[in-house]
């Protein structure tokens, strides 16, 4: 979706402005809503693609003015009624009015660590050769989807080369929409900067795009 | 939870916040959702544990132990994870080194994503419309608003965070450390350095 979650490029946006010693988190309920929204990860609801979707379609007025994790909350508000898992009555009263849904784990303090560290890899076994090769030129599609890709669109429509193959990993694309894991290649794929950003770019500056083989042609 | 006030820039929507995600912590404590003990681990865990600690320890090693520096070039993920550090948002990892002809720089221009296991969480910058716009497109010009200028020979690289591969910079080693233990060296390493938008203290003083 071409949301205002897709900032590659814009330049409305001023300096950027680090802070000194900056904290991990600048108030109590930060820290809440990191673990909140970790842990309902864990009760099989939805996917990490899924979740990312959830906060590219919050309204652009609100991903645009509101801090990462009050972001994130909106988000996983959004996941939870999706699931069926609350109501809106219940998430604004704090106070469940009907039996919880099963779920498919709820990860109990004493395993919590563990489940952190295992994290959760995207490879797959591969099915298929890979399509394309190192140093080989690509470019990319020039596609729209009305729903979620990680097809960046200053990437659209440009031609690279083939850095690396990084793999054979779920899809994005279709793993966030019902349409599965659906693994493919992964490439990183190397773009000059002039190839993206036009004459005024750095010669010889480069960014580097991972790229799932279904974004990519032969150049 | 009423929400009546209109909150510009003064500070109560912090409060409401903390209302909000009490209100919402508390629902899912009674739904049998969460374990309130597990959401104090995940907490304690970014808190104290996860941080660009693990990082330094892991340039470290890179900058002292040439046999672990190629397998770190090699295969990050499995080199990492020999130090400990493994896990969350950094299942898939990718070294990239700093070198006299090229820097490296990392951003997600699509969300935030970012190599937890070695970094930690990230900082407000990182996640900043301003960061994530202008990382791909002018990085000699955000380099500079962190104080950093390069010289014009050396050539950017940006790395977009847009799949789970997560990188880590891995600058280069400063002059006048010849000898020094790992753990002296991981002293020298900020975290800046390894997503790029810094380079790690000089001996005897910051850079």
């Amino acid at each position: 979706m071409n949301g205002p979650h897709d900032m590659g490029g814009m330049q409305c946006y001023g300096p950027v402005q680090p802070e000194k010693d900056e904290p991990v988190f600048h108030d109590e309920w930060e820290k809440r809503a990191l673990a909140l929204t970790v842990a309902m990860g864990f009760c099989g609801a939805w996917n990490i693609d899924k979740s990312r979707f959830a906060r590219e379609c919050l309204p652009p007025d609100f991903y645009l003015s509101k801090s990462y994790y009050q972001i994130w909350i909106a988000g996983l508000e959004r996941l939870m009624l999706d699931a069926g898992l609350v109501t809106k009555s219940e998430i604004e009263s704090g106070k469940s009015e009907a039996s919880a849904r099963e779920v498919r784990r709820v990860v109990k303090g004493e395993e919590m660590l563990a489940a952190l560290a295992a994290g959760g890899p995207v490879g797959r076994a591969p099915s298929t050769e890979p399509g394309f090769a190192p140093g080989e030129k690509v470019r990319t599609l020039n596609i729209h989807p009305a729903t979620h890709t990680r097809l960046p669109r200053y990437v659209r429509g440009k031609t690279g080369t083939i850095e690396r193959i990084q793999g054979y990993h779920v899809f994005p694309d279709t793993n966030a929409s019902g349409g599965g894991e659906n693994p493919q290649w992964l490439y990183n794929v190397a773009f000059e900067a002039r190839e993206l950003f036009g004459p005024d770019a750095e010669p010889g500056g480069k960014v580097m795009v991972d790229c799932w083989g279904p974004y990519l042609e032969h150049a | 939870m009423s929400h009546s006030k209109k909150t510009g820039h003064d500070h109560s929507h912090w409060s409401d916040m903390q209302l909000k995600v009490n209100t919402l912590e508390s629902l899912l404590v009674e739904k049998g959702y969460v374990d309130p003990a597990a959401l104090d681990v995940i907490v304690e865990t970014y808190e104290t544990q996860v941080g660009p600690r693990n990082g330094a320890k892991v340039v470290a090693r890179a900058w002292a132990d040439e046999a672990y520096r190629e397998h770190l070039e090699k295969d990050a993920t499995s080199a990492i994870a020999e130090l400990g550090f493994t896990g969350r948002q950094g299942e898939h990892m990718m070294a990239v080194f700093n070198t006299d002809q090229t820097h490296n720089m990392v951003v997600c221009t699509l969300c935030s994503c970012y190599p937890w296991s070695v970094l930690g969480l990230p900082p407000v910058w990182y996640k900043s419309a301003a960061y994530r716009s202008r990382a791909v497109s002018e990085p000699r010009a955000v380099l500079g608003e962190f104080g950093v200028e390069l010289p014009e020979e050396q050539k950017i690289r940006v790395w977009d965070s847009t799949a789970e591969m997560r990188y880590l910079v891995i600058p280069q080693r400063p002059d006048g450390t010849e000898g020094w233990s790992e753990d002296k060296l991981a002293e020298l390493v900020t975290r800046d350095s390894m997503i790029g938008t810094g380079f790690p203290d000089c001996p005897g003083g910051t850079r």
